[in-house]
Formats: C-alpha cells, structure tokens, sequence
C-alpha cells in the first residue's frame, strides 16, 4: 500500500465539493452522479486501508502520511491504524447509504446539500484519520460547520428552531475544545498525539493539576458532542427534525465524539502512566451509565418515532462511554463490535422512521403530539372510532395479503428493533454478549451497575420498539399501503445486511475488534510508529 | 502585563457566560463571540507575554519561555479567529431565519408562559 492511500478519504470530498460548487445551483443530476462516485470511491479507499491494515501483523500495522513532508513532532500527521481505519468505513458505508436515501426525495429540499454532504464526509474522515490535536480542532469545525448546513436543510421553524440549538452548544463545546488544546499545549509544549502522550511521563508534579484541567475541558467537548448526560438535551430535538438522509448520517457523529475519546484516553492515561493513570475513568464510567440510563428511560417515554431513535443513540453512546472508562481491553473488544453495530442500525433506524411516519397518515392511533413539551398522552390508545376492522370484527382477515411495501418495513423494523434492543440472532446481541462477559471479568461495583443498566436498557429499548411497532404494524387493516421507491428501501436494507453479516462472520470481526483494542491498550506502539515516521528525502537532482 | 492579560480574559470569559445563559438569541451571539475573544487571548498568552522583544532563540540562553515567545500559538489563535468568525456568521443567519419563522427572538422561538 502507498502512503498516499491515507489522505485519499479526505481530499477526495474536498475536491468533489470545490468541483460542484463551481457547477452552480443547477445541475443536480451531474452533482448526484458526482457524489455518489466519490462517497463510493472513498469508501473504496477506506475498505483497502481496512484491509491493508488486518493484513499487517500489530507492530506494523500504522499507515503513516505526513501531508507537509515535515518532521514528526512538527508536522501534521495522518494515521491509519485499525480503530482509524473502522470508523472510516463505518463513515463511508454510512454515508453511501444515507447519500443513495436522499437520492429520493430529500436532495430536491434545499440547494447546496450534495456539497455539505461531501464537506461533512471531509471533516468526519478527517477527524478520524488525524493524529494532530489542532487538526482534530478543524476537522471537527469543518465537519460540525457541514453539519449545521445539513441539520437545516429543508428548512422550518422546528429544523431552524433545534438548528439554533444544536449550533449555540456546538460552538461552546468548541470553545472548551480549544482552551483543552492551549493548556495541553502550555503543559507539553506539542501537538502531536503521540508526543503529547510521550511527554505526559516527565510532565512535573507543579504542572499536572494544569494538564488534568486540561484534559477535563477537553474532554468536555467530546462528551457534549458524544451526549453524555446531561450535556445532550439538545440531542433528541436536533436529531428528530433533522430530514431523515441526514439524521441517519448524524448517527455516527455522536461516535466522533466517543472515538476522540478512545483515542486520546487510552494515548495518554493508560494503566503505566503514573500519577495520571486512569485519570477520569470513574467519571467516564459513572457518565455513561447516567447516560444509559437516560437514553433508556427516555426511548421508553417518547411517543415520536425519531425521538425514539434519537433516545436510542443517546442509550449507545452511554454504553460505549462507560465501557471505555473500564480501561480493560476485553470490553472495548466488546465495545468496539457494539459501535460499529448501534452505528448501522442507528443510521437504519432513522430512514426506517421517515417510511414509517409516511405510512402512517390515513391510521388510527393517538394524535401527532408536537407542541414542543414532549408531554406523554394515555398509555393506552384510546377506543377506535367507529368503522375499524379489528380483529375481534366481523370481517375475515385470512386470506388477505399484506402489501409488500408493509412487509418490507415490518421486517426492517422487527430487525432494526433487534439490533437495538440487543436480541438474538442480531448483531447488537453479539456485541452485548461480548461486554457483559468481560464485565463478569471486572467484578467490581461499577462493572455490576453496568452489567445490570445493559440488560434492563435492552428491555427498555425492547418493550418502548415492540409498543411502536404493534402501533404501526397491527393497527387497523383498512390503510393505504405506503408508497416506497427501491432506491429509499435499498440503503435501509444494505445497512440491515451489514449488521446481520456482522454475526454471520463473528468471530473475524471480533478478532478484528479484538486487535483494535490491544492496539488502544498498548499506546507505546501507536506512539513508535507515529515518532519514528520519517519525511521523505527530495529525490538527486531535484530542487529542495 | 500579566495582571492585564488575566483580568481582560476573566472580564471577557465571565461577561460571556452571563450573556450565553440569557434568553435572547442576540444576548447568545454577543456571548459566543466574548468567549471566543477571551480563548483567543489565552490562547495567545500560553506562548509566554513579552513586549518588545522578537519571538526567536537567541544564541547562549536557554530557548524555554523565559527568553522566547513560542510563536505556534500565535498561529492557533489565526486559525481560531477565523473559524470563529465563519461560525460566529453561520450562527447569525440561523438567528435572523428563526426571527423570520417565529417572529421573536427568544431562544426557543417562543417567550416562556408566565
């Protein structure tokens, strides 16, 4: 593999971008074209780096390009090892499918969104594949800046309204992004990943009250961006007016979050770090069961779809957060299986909503309740008006077939639900499973709470995706089937077969997955390959 | 000088939190756009505060902050203050859009029930 492979995934966007804005307003057709080749072809690059990488044996297994040709700790750098190189076809696939969504319908509903979609691309592999902090700072501005387009496109006042939101807290968190980054900087006097986390070692007893508030307000700002409680009530409300191509794609920017958090965490404050070790693991823990919590007890109370799924993101990121305080390789294998899978059937998720929400306009059940307060009505559905076939009515229901389109988003949904809730034979079981019995290893109190919160915010998730779909699917028969296109059913299907081939062939993703987490819990790696990168020297003959 | 600097940032820092918790959009903007002066200038100050003197290793001193500036963070604070102020503008025109859809501007696009 060539070097250069690295930054494919993030020039590709960019110039896709600079290449349709020069197209104008028009043309959308040569503009679809154009981005759905380049979402295919960096999602090609970023399977071979995935390849490439499993291919390697661990200590070399470090794709390493220095865009500016400067010396390590001075330049910036691009890193593709194995945790880089999963979220960036966690990124690609997501985003090909949500791209071909919006194909549909939404790509009509406002004017720049096929520019804002490659941007938003750009930051996310960006973000994913820099081993810069200051580079991570702009990869998360350009892809929150596309991020703010999107969540606005197709306007109105609940998209503007939660827009505003989603922006105002954006932006503190950024603040506290970059106060992190200057005393980090002030302490270690770098910006390299690796030598900040080689440096942390002879950081002086005076300074290390400095670098752990540093650390703190950095890590603040991931964990608003990832939704811990109680930094996420702008969540629910961004995501569910979100148009549905994007809320789907949003689904993998609370992981931006947790994945700057792995990272970073398990750089600089392993187990052998001194004074430092494990600096803030209880409060990640005790975070994300809250968060868990939260999302759980909050997917059991919504009466809108979106916000449901919204609550479900919100239970995974709890999840992933408080297994990664754990510090223990054995769960973030588990962990990182738990990722990749609530991260495909998130983004399902959310596509799946918008169908079901279009199928629902001529059905009987409980008002659209959307008055701002979220307030909860009856549990119960109250009786139905009069002319309804039930099943206890007259009328003979066998022999009727059920409209395909129903079908289809009945069996999505039954998947997509068990994904979520983490039932068999579904991949988010599997990744369940995987946690729970490394939890069982820990045997401490907080891996006993976690343990618990994890089987009763499955049944939370489970009993609140059941209630909805006994509501949409067994609801009175005599509705309009809705009408669906084969290119709005394909992506929510290829999502769904992504997370069923993740059981199929479980034991090389989890080895995959365990690889990536040995490789998070022996930093002293990441920081050799990184350190020893060399710049290339200018060929004879050329001028320096 | 430092007594200036630190004061500046804590007037600007705090001002800015005061105004980010009000109810009015404007009063948010005005808050965002103080703290992110108050980062840019402590930002600024991690590279060590001097006047007068140029920000280079001089021969036979010890190039740690006592003698030097560091310049890196120099330029931080110009990448900071240009995605601040593309942001900042972002978030101006999402402001003036909820204006125009809810015809107020209190942050929830509503003024709260008495």
């Amino acid at each position: 593999m060539r070097a250069e492979l690295v930054v494919v995934p993030v020039l590709l966007p960019l110039l896709t971008a600079g290449l349709m804005l020069w197209a104008g307003e028009g043309r959308r057709h040569v503009k679809a074209l154009l981005n759905v080749l380049s979402t295919s072809l960096s999602l090609a690059a970023a399977v071979t780096l995935l390849v490439w990488v499993q291919s390697q044996d661990a200590v070399a297994a470090f794709g390493i390009y220095l865009p500016g040709n400067w010396p390590v700790p001075f330049g910036i750098v691009l890193v593709a090892d194995h945790l880089s190189a999963l979220m960036a076809v966690l990124t690609g696939t997501l985003g090909l499918a949500t791209l071909l969504y919006a194909l549909a319908r939404w790509q009509h509903a406002g004017v720049h969104f096929h520019v804002l979609f490659q941007l938003q691309l750009m930051g996310l592999y960006g973000a994913f594949l820099t081993a810069d902090l200051f580079n991570l700072f702009v990869f998360f501005e350009v892809l929150l800046a596309a991020s703010y387009g999107l969540l606005l496109h197709g306007g109105g006042n609940a998209r503007v309204k939660s827009g505003l939101h989603y922006i105002a807290i954006n932006l503190m968190a950024s603040l506290l992004f970059l106060i992190g980054v200057a005393v980090l900087y002030g302490v270690t006097g770098t910006l390299n990943m690796a030598d900040i986390a080689q440096k942390l070692q002879a950081v002086p007893t005076s300074d290390r009250g400095l670098l752990h508030t540093g650390a703190a307000i950095l890590a603040i700002a991931f964990l608003a961006k990832a939704g811990l409680w109680p930094l996420n009530f702008w969540l629910p409300g961004a995501y569910s007016a979100a148009s549905a191509p994007v809320a789907g794609l949003f689904a993998i920017l609370t992981k931006v979050g947790v994945y700057a958090l792995l990272r970073l965490w398990t750089l600089c404050f392993p187990e052998n770090a001194g004074a430092s070790a494990h600096f803030g693991g209880g409060a990640l823990i005790w975070g994300g069961l809250a968060t868990l919590a939260f999302g759980a007890i909050g997917m059991l109370a919504s009466q809108q779809l979106a916000r449901l799924a919204a609550y479900s993101v919100i239970a995974s990121s709890g999840t992933l957060i408080a297994a990664i305080g754990f510090d223990a390789p054995a769960l973030s294998t588990g962990a990182l299986f738990y990722l990749v899978s609530s991260t495909l059937a998130g983004g399902a998720m959310f596509m799946l909503v918008e169908l079901m929400e279009r199928s629902r306009q001529v059905e009987v059940g409980p008002q659209q309740i959307d008055d701002g307060r979220d307030r909860l009505p009856a549990f119960f559905d109250a009786a139905p008006p009069p002319g309804v076939n039930l099943d206890d009515n007259e009328d003979a229901l066998i022999g009727r077939a059920i409209p395909g389109a129903l079908a289809f988003l009945g069996v999505t949904f039954g998947i997509c639900a068990g994904v979520v809730a983490g039932l068999p034979p579904f991949s988010g079981f599997v990744a369940k499973l995987a946690m729970l019995q490394a939890l069982l290893q820990q045997g401490t109190r907080p891996a006993w709470a976690l343990f618990a919160l994890v089987i009763v915010s499955g049944l939370f998730a489970a009993t609140a995706l059941i209630r909805v779909g006994i509501r949409h699917f067994w609801g009175a028969a005599n509705r309009a089937s809705p009408k669906l296109r084969v290119i709005e059913t394909l992506p929510i299907g290829a999502l769904l077969a992504g997370s069923m081939m993740l059981v199929v062939w479980g034991e090389p993703a989890l080895r995959y997955a365990r690889d990536t987490a040995d490789a998070l819990h022996n930093p002293e790696r990441y920081i050799r390959a990184v350190m020893s990168a060399r710049p290339l020297s200018p060929q004879p003959g050329e001028a320096p | 000088m430092e007594l200036v600097i630190s004061l500046a940032i804590g007037v600007l820092a705090g001002a800015g939190v005061w105004l980010v918790l009000r109810p009015r959009t404007f009063q948010v903007l005005i808050g965002l756009s103080l703290l992110a002066y108050a980062i840019n200038l402590f930002i600024f100050s991690v590279g060590s505060l001097a006047t007068d003197k140029e920000p280079i290793v001089k021969p036979g001193l010890n190039p740690d902050l006592f003698n030097y500036s560091d310049p890196l963070p120099q330029s931080l604070v110009l990448t900071a203050i240009v995605i601040g102020f593309a942001t900042t503008a972002l978030f101006l025109v999402v402001i003036l859009a909820l204006r125009g859809l809810s015809g107020g501007d209190h942050v929830d696009g509503k003024e709260d029930e008495a």
